[in-house]
This record gives C-alpha cells, structure tokens and sequence, in this order.
C-alpha cells in the first residue's frame, strides 16, 4: 500500500494532523516506521513529519536537561550536557542506526528495544507532550499504547548530582550491538555510605520499560558491597514478568538478570 | 500514486529524480538513479549491506525515507574508486580476502569509509565498533576488520579526505 508523507514545519501542526486521521503514523528517526513501510504493513497509510528545531534541541534547565524528542542518539553522544546519558545511546543499535533513531522514538520502542527508556525511567524523567504538561515517564509508558497518540515534543531529565550514582547495562548476546537479552538502568544515590532512594529500571523485561519496585526497596539503607546487595539480589525478578523472545526465553531472563544486576551493583561492568 | 520531485549530490554529481511518497533512499538509488551498489539485503535496517553516506554520516538508505535527502551529498560504493584506481579500502579489502561473496561489502566499505574520513588511524576496537551494525555471513569477519586496518595503516583514510 502506498503512503503518503506529510511534512509540517510546526509540531502543533502535525500533531492536528496526526490526530485527525486514524490511519496516521508519526515519523521520528524512521528506523522502526521506514521498517514497516519496507515490510508492507496495512496499519497506516500516511506518515506525519514535523521540522520544528524545538526537536532537535538540548537545553539545560536548571538541574535538568531538556532533551527534544527529535534528538538522534549521535546527539546525545557529542552533547555535553546529557553526556551522562552517552553510555546508554551508545549501545543502541550500531552507528548508522545511532545517526537516525531518536530519543521520541525510544519511548515508543516495543520491547525487546526501549534501553533509552529505561534508563530514563530509572532517572526519573518526565515527558512533555506538544502544548501539554510534564507526564512522569512511568505514568507516560503505562499509558502509551492504550491512549490516543500524541506528539512527545521533549523529556526532562534530571541530571544525577554525582555521576557514579548513575550505573546502566545492555547485556546482549551478539558483542558489541546486538538487541538486549536485557537491560538494567540504576540511579542509586547514597547517603553516608548506604542506598537512599535508589531507582532501578529494567529494559527487555516485559513489554515495556519496567521499575524493579522489589529491588528499590530492597536496597533502602544497604551498603553497596556484597552482604548489602544480597536482599536486592533476591528481589531481582520480583513483580516482573519478562517474556520469551527470540532472544532469550522468560526462563533464562529469570536467570541471568540477578547475575547482571550484582555486577551492576557492585560496579564490576564488563 | 503521488510523486515528488527531489535533487541531491550523488558521487559529487547532481542528480534531479522523482520518488515515490515512502519511498526508501535504496530504491530511489537503484531504480531512480540506477546505482546499484548499495544493496538490499533485509530492508529492516539489521544487515548494513544498503549503508550509504549521507553528508558523511553512515546511514542505512533503506530505512531513509527518500525525500529527506533533499540537497544532501549522498556517497556510495559506486564512487569509490577514482577511475581505475581502487580506493584504498577497496584495495585492502581485495588484497585480504575480505569478500567472498561479496554481498555485504558494499555496505562495510562505506561504514569503514565514514570510520576512517573521521578517524584515520582507528583501533581494532574502534572498527569493530564501526561495522557492529553490519551483518557478514561468510568472512568470520576478522578479513574484513584486517583490511580496514590495513587501508587504514597505508593511509587510505585520508587518500580522499
Ligand atoms: C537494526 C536495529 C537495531 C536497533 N537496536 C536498538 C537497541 O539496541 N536498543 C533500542 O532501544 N532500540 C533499538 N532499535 C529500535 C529503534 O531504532 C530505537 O528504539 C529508536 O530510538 C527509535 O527511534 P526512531 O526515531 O527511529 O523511531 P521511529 O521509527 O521514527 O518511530 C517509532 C515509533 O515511535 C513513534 N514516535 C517517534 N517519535 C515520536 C514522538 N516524538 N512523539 C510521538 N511518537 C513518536 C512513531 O510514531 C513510531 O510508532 C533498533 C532498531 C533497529 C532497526
Ligand atoms: S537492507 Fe538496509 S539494513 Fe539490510
Ligand atoms: S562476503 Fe558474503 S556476506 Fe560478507
């Protein structure tokens, strides 16, 4: 079926546009829409495009940095104000998918993609719609495929106060860039010496980016070494369902996420 | 079906085409402009074989939605070589047996070629860094990662440059 295309200079603009047809699909980068054109499918006939630099535009706010939803992973790469976030567009894809694929999109990834967004969701991130206001990023992933889509004009990310507070890994199984078996994305802040108000998000362990509620609490308090993580490690699958792909089963997800996550903890990355 | 008008940098001529609304770039290329170096190999941006440079920057044209190239310097395999003369990659990649079937190398020799234009004297690390998004069924890859070495060492990345 063909498609037509449809360009707009302003976000407003094509965000009327998208949410007048039914059969409209928003373009970002394109990697995962232009896939779907190539694979012929039927859900769409009509891809909506917006130019507006508001998109591509990196800004400090404060301590938050204010990422448009049109900025590449390449972006993230070379900015230096989200150079916290560089480790995780990194490992998104390899260069030629880094170039196009864009933070927006991310957040809209079906699992087992949705690393960005995981590690957003771990940062506590909030998502602005086009002439709306801040959704935190859990409430805006559990809403996601159930509300009528909207246009993410940016996310607003807090900056972590010290930058070894913020750990995340992609462990996949083809080196250096295959997709995720899974991915775990950590802001654990201390306070002499103990966890206070960790966050930890996984990737690839459900349909979408997930917070490890069980793991949070059970690092409340706990130093970062081996008998302090231990309850942690117990609560490392808690509450989550992970699926079978096929990159890994449900099974082997349970398996190997304890594993990734005390060597995330303990800071022992390889 | 709606066609568009659309004027780009080819090679470093100027090509005037009409492309399909949605079309890909890989087929603007190959049916619009009859270049068919690039490849297609899976159209869902997992094989690297359809890599182009699009003002320098390595990108997968089959998941280029063509009419965003408007004005861009587009370079491929097909303008590689300086007449006769291989470019230096091309050469390495003949003198280490780095193609066997050859399928992907259209797309590695232009992922190699956006490494070294940037970097022209990469680490292992740094090309295997830069061909991770291109897909080899028959080298092992350890030929290919070799050549652009090579090419790299003879200072192939800044023959062009
Ligand atoms: C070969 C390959 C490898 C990949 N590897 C990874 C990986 O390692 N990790 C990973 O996380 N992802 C990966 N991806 C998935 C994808 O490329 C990225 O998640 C990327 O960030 C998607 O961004 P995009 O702009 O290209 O999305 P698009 O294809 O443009 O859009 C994807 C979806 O998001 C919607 N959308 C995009 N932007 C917005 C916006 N601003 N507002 C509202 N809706 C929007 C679109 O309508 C569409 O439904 C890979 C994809 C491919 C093809
Ligand atoms: S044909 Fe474009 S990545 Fe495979
Ligand atoms: S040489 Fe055959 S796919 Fe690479």
């Amino acid at each position: 079926m063909p498609v037509s295309v449809r360009t707009f200079q302003g976000a407003e603009e094509a965000e009327r546009a998208l949410a007048a047809s039914r059969t409209a699909r928003y373009f970002g980068g394109g990697t995962l829409v232009m896939r779907a054109v190539n694979a012929g499918d039927q859900a769409f006939d009509t891809i909506v495009r917006a130019t507006d630099p508001r998109l591509r535009q990196i800004q400090m706010q404060g301590d938050s940095v204010v990422i448009g939803a049109g900025v590449t992973m390449a972006q993230i790469i070379a900015s230096r104000d989200a150079v916290f976030l560089a480790p995780v567009a990194k490992v998104i894809g390899g260069p030629a998918i880094r170039t196009v694929a864009t933070v927006g999109g991310n957040l809209f990834a079906a699992s087992p993609y949705g690393d960005f967004a995981a590690a957003l969701l771990a940062l506590d991130a909030k998502v602005v719609p086009v002439g709306g206001t801040p959704v935190p990023i859990g409430d805006f992933l559990d809403a996601r495929d159930r509300e009528p889509r909207r246009i993410v004009l940016s996310v607003i990310v807090p900056r972590p106060r010290d930058s070894r507070a913020f750990r995340f890994v992609k462990v996949s199984r083809v080196k250096p860039k295959g997709v995720a078996v899974l991915s775990i994305a950590a802001l654990l802040p201390t306070n002499g010496g103990r966890v206070s108000g960790a966050r930890v998000a996984y990737g690839a362990m459900g349909g979408r980016p997930v917070r490890a509620l069980a793991v949070e609490q059970a690092l409340e308090g706990h130093t970062l070494d081996e008998q302090g993580i231990a309850p942690a490690l117990s609560a490392a699958t808690e509450g989550i369902n992970p699926q079978t792909d096929a990159l890994a089963s449900e099974w082997y997800r349970r398996q190997v996420a304890p594993v990734h996550l005390k060597r995330l903890l303990l800071d022992q990355r390889r | 079906m709606t066609r568009k008008p659309l004027q780009f940098q080819l090679n470093g001529s100027g090509k005037a085409i009409f492309v399909e609304e949605g079309q890909n770039l890989l087929e603007a290329l190959r049916r619009g402009v009859g270049d068919l170096s690039p490849k297609y190999g899976c159209g869902q941006g997992t094989c690297g074989t359809c890599t182009v440079l699009i003002d320098g920057e390595p990108h997968l044209s089959c998941l280029t939605l063509a009419e965003t190239v408007e004005n861009c310097a587009i370079e491929t395999t097909a303008g590689l070589a300086m007449g006769p003369q291989l470019h230096p990659l091309q050469q390495a990649f003949m003198d280490g047996f780095a193609a066997q079937c050859g399928y992907c190398t259209p797309g590695m020799l232009m992922a190699a070629k956006a490494l070294l234009d940037r970097n022209p004297s990469p680490t292992r690390e740094e090309v295997v860094e830069a061909i991770s998004g291109n897909i080899c069924r028959c080298t092992g890859y350890e030929p290919i990662i070799a050549a652009i070495l090579a090419a790299a060492a003879s200072g192939g990345g800044r023959r062009y440059a």
